[in-house]
């Protein structure tokens, strides 16, 4: 009756919905730490926190921005934001194009900060409403209708940034991708909690989340009970534009300059993959916020013991991929109930 | 003496999480025999014959076919069929996107040196819809099919398979009369041959049209097995409910309001149609009035109501809700003036799958609120369980997401949205499409207390006694238009099957409504 209980208790755990994205980053964890015995070491450097840890979630920030527009586009369409990626690109272009005035480097602000980072997050919102209108009013298959910006994203930053890499050598400018006064913890890490606390609000004080899920799971049947899908498709994608438009400036900061053909290379896989791993399902519906975001620290963490292992940049997605075949495989459903299958038999031989 | 055994199955056990869905349940089916299996709505049908064929893993018990050595075991719907079992399972499992051909040979496609043979695919669908009578272009997409042919087309796949037992899970519930007739004549044909067959229904006339033998099941336990005639249909409805009870009393007597010109009319649709749906109709609904939609499947009863509630869009005539002229452009606008629409397709147009019988009951409310005013987690509990209550909906909880439903828990999951609008006019599809006697009953007696309390209700229905029942009024509808008003003496089978069928005789007894004939001879 005890073992009965036992396992009843077991498999509570094991389907509750975070269970599988948490074991995963673990085991990426325990893997670095097995690897890299101080992994967990947290030091304090010139005033600023040190550890790989800190790398971790520091490095992370533009991920977590990213996985949350990202988990909502994907809820409501049913397909995924290839162009996050460019679009942070073309934020950071904006940005430093407006705070340089013009030049190709700069040592004095020609316009407020906050001035050229709304003009850039603004901008990639018009990205996103842009996608948006393509998916939403023109039913194009998401991943066909963001391959656009995706492609031609870069394209417009190099036409903003004139084709050079435009730096702001402006000590208040390096603050977002930095450190603010002496607090010892990185500035993105806020931004990206900042970020998600927004998104759970609205989550829990509107009907956003039930609206776009509704969208998600069965078109036909919420429009009749009244909810708008194509507006409501057009905010996702819009709030994703947004968000990726912040990364971008944090991006961007970090580096004082807006480099048009990196930042933000290859994140939207990234993004991809975080809601995926956050045991979403990547054809839309029911979501999990807090997944995605477990799902982003975790691909981090992964990228970020890959460098430590000294792992080339180029081999890196290789890893990767070894990586994330395994969690995938983890978190099937064939798997899953292979697993319940071998706990049940035991819980029948123990009864007996 | 008895005949032949084609299929046992012996203590049969099913629990999903908090539902015991079958305990111990024994199944016998003879050889050509029509076996019934009867149960209300939750009572563990559909999870006996998923099962059976493998859908569902057998937790304990065996089956035993006949010419198999032992118990089978069927992991999967595609060893069922290689044991001889087909199906056509309650809700249709056809790809459409598909062409109908398509859909009839898929998984099992003549090929040709390898390849699939298209020719062959195409020609053998012509025949076997021509065997069956199926009026449909084997080359149409699937969804552009009405749900009733889609039902035929589920039916002609699972038949055209050899097979020793057939299994039919609510085959009918979309099918009009005739379709009905068409599909007892093959059932009857099979079981000459000697096919056992298995059918699932809710309409007791059918089971005492077709079916050799009944089985009962109650909360997941067998009640007994029975042979039809010797189980008069009062009996049947006892043992299905575990109680006396008298479908077919009459209801509407306890409910005579009043209605005369007096009345105030709560929708007024002057001239309003859709293009390639539904020509230009005017109508007026009552307050407290129960106006039935009556016609052939495609007649366009559904349309009409879609074009009133802006489901499609109506592109010409005039909208009057309480007198006052308005446009309806999407159905939140017509939610917005009151209204409130059940559709027919109840898995294309009615549930969110994965979302939970507690938030499919209240996102029509939560849409018409709006995205900014988000109910309170109380308020929405309190809607929940009381539509739980009130409806006798069937569930592990209010949390569990309705597609792990029985088919009629779900539709009265999409009745309980509707009703917590709390519409002044209410447009109601085939709303008792796949549920039981008893609360069929008690659905139709709910029609009645609503028009009592003043709404005004728009009542669907393929079958006529369900609309007698219920209906004070009825418009007939045919080729996409309305042709006709019955009313009084009028409501009576004789009266509405000869206008619905059209012709001159029927044209000289009724009364057109004059208007109506006037648009449709303009259009
Ligand atoms: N996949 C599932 N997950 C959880 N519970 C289920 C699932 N399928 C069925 N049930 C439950 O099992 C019980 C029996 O359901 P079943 O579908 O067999 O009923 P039924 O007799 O076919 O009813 P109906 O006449 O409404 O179709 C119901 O209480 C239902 O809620
Ligand atoms: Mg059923």
């Amino acid at each position: 009756m005890a073992q009965q209980s036992k396992t009843s208790k077991w498999n509570q755990i094991r389907h509750a919905k975070l269970f599988m994205p948490i074991v995963c980053l673990l085991i990426v964890l325990l893997l670095n730490v097995i690897q890299t015995p101080d992994f967990f070491k947290i030091s304090m450097n010139n005033g600023v926190l040190y550890g790989y840890l800190v790398d971790i979630i520091n490095r992370g920030s533009e991920l977590v921005i990213l996985a949350v527009g990202m988990t909502l586009v994907t809820a409501v369409s049913g397909g995924q934001d290839i162009s996050v990626g460019a679009v942070m690109a073309v934020a950071a272009a904006i940005c430093c194009q407006i705070l340089s005035g013009g030049a190709v480097s700069t040592n004095t602000l020609a316009a407020p900060i906050i001035v050229a980072a709304l003009a850039g997050i603004l901008a990639a919102g018009l990205c996103g409403a842009f996608n948006g209108f393509l998916v939403a009013k023109l039913n194009i298959q998401p991943m066909v209708a963001t391959l656009i910006l995706f492609t031609a994203g870069r394209g417009i930053a190099q036409l903003v940034t004139k084709g050079q890499i435009t730096y702001v050598r402006v000590g208040s400018y390096k603050v977002l991708g930095g450190y603010i006064g002496s607090c010892p913890i990185p500035t993105p890490v806020f931004v990206a909690i900042l970020t998600v606390i927004v998104m759970q609000l609205i989550l829990k004080k509107t009907a956003l989340g039930l609206y776009l899920e509704s969208v998600g799971i069965n078109g036909s049947a919420s429009r009749l009970v009244g909810l708008n899908s194509t507006m409501l498709k057009i905010i996702a994608y819009i709030i994703c534009g947004l968000l990726a438009g912040l990364a971008g400036i944090v991006a961007s900061s970090r580096i004082y300059s807006a480099d048009a053909n990196n930042i933000g290379l290859n994140l939207e896989m990234d993004a991809i993959l975080a809601v995926a791993l956050g045991g979403n399902n990547l054809g839309g519906g029911k979501f999990n916020l807090m997944g995605s975001i477990i799902g982003a620290y975790t691909i981090q963490a992964l990228t970020t013991s890959l460098y430590a292992m000294s792992v080339s940049a180029d081999q890196l997605p290789v890893y990767k991929a070894i990586v994330v075949i395994a969690i995938v495989v983890l978190q099937s459903p064939v798997f899953q109930s292979r697993i319940s299958k071998v706990t049940q038999r035991k819980a029948v031989g123990n009864a007996a | 003496m008895e005949r032949e055994i084609v299929l046992s199955m012996s203590g049969i056990d099913k629990t999903f999480p908090g539902v015991k869905a079958l305990s111990n349940v024994d199944f016998k089916l003879r050889k050509g025999e029509i076996h019934a299996l009867m149960g209300e709505n939750g009572a563990g049908k559909s999870t006996l014959i998923k099962v059976l064929t493998g859908v569902y893993e057998l937790e304990s018990g065996e089956i035993h076919m006949d010419g198999f050595d032992g118990p089978i075991v069927n992991h999967n719907p595609k060893e069922a069929q290689a044991h001889g079992i087909s199906t056509v399972y309650q809700e249709v499992n056809l790809c459409p996107n598909l062409t109908v051909a398509e859909n009839l040979f898929i998984g099992r496609e003549p090929r040709k040196a390898g390849f699939i043979d298209w020719k062959k695919i195409r020609s053998n669908a012509t025949s076997v819809l021509r065997n069956l009578d199926i009026d449909v272009d084997p080359d149409k997409q699937l969804a552009e099919c009405s749900i009733a042919i889609q039902q035929m087309i589920a039916i002609a796949r699972a038949v055209d398979q050899e097979c020793k037992v057939l299994i039919l899970d609510e085959p009918t519930s979309s099918l009009d009369d005739d379709e009905v007739e068409k599909l007892f004549d093959l059932m009857r044909r099979l079981r000459k041959d000697g096919v056992g067959i298995i059918f699932v229904t809710h309409f007791l006339e059918q089971v005492y049209a077709v079916c050799d033998r009944i089985t009962v099941l109650r909360n997941g336990e067998l009640v007994g097995e029975y042979e039809t005639e010797k189980l008069p249909r009062l009996d049947l409805v006892a043992k299905m409910m575990g109680k006396d009870f008298n479908d077919l009393a009459d209801i509407k007597s306890e409910h005579e309001v009043v209605i005369d010109d007096k009345t105030p009319v709560v929708i007024d649709a002057k001239g309003v149609g859709h293009k390639g749906t539904i020509r230009p109709f005017d109508i007026a609904i009552r307050k407290g009035e129960v106006i039935g939609l009556t016609g052939l499947l495609g007649s366009g009863r559904s349309e009409l109501v879609r074009a009133i509630y802006g489901a499609d869009k109506a592109d010409e005539g005039e909208l009057y809700v309480n007198g006052e002229k308005v446009k309806i452009n999407k159905p939140l606008d017509a939610m917005k003036h009151g209204m409130a629409y059940l559709p027919e397709d109840r898995k294309k147009d009615g549930i969110i799958a994965d979302l939970s019988v507690k938030e499919n009951i209240i996102i029509a409310l939560q849409a018409q609120r709006g995205m900014f005013h988000l109910m309170s987690k109380k308020e929405m509990e309190e809607a929940a369980n009381k539509y739980i209550k009130l409806l006798q909906i069937k569930t592990a909880s209010m949390d569990t997401p309705i597609k792990s439903l029985s088919g009629g828990n779900q539709q009265k999951v999409i009745i309980a949205r509707w009703l917590l609008t709390n519409p002044d006019y209410l447009i109601l599809d085939e709303p008792t499409r796949g549920i039981d006697v008893g609360t069929k009953t008690e659905i139709q007696k709910l029609v009645l207390d609503l028009a009592d309390e003043g709404k005004a209700v728009t009542f669907i229905s393929s079958e006529i006694e369900e609309m007698l029942r219920t209906c004070s009024r009825m418009a007939v509808l045919r080729d996409g238009k309305k042709v006709g008003e019955l009313t009084g003496s009028q409501l009576n089978q004789a009266d509405i099957m000869k206008t619905i069928a059209g012709g001159e005789a029927a044209k000289e007894e009724i009364t057109i409504d004059e208007e109506v004939a006037e648009n449709g001879a303009a259009v």
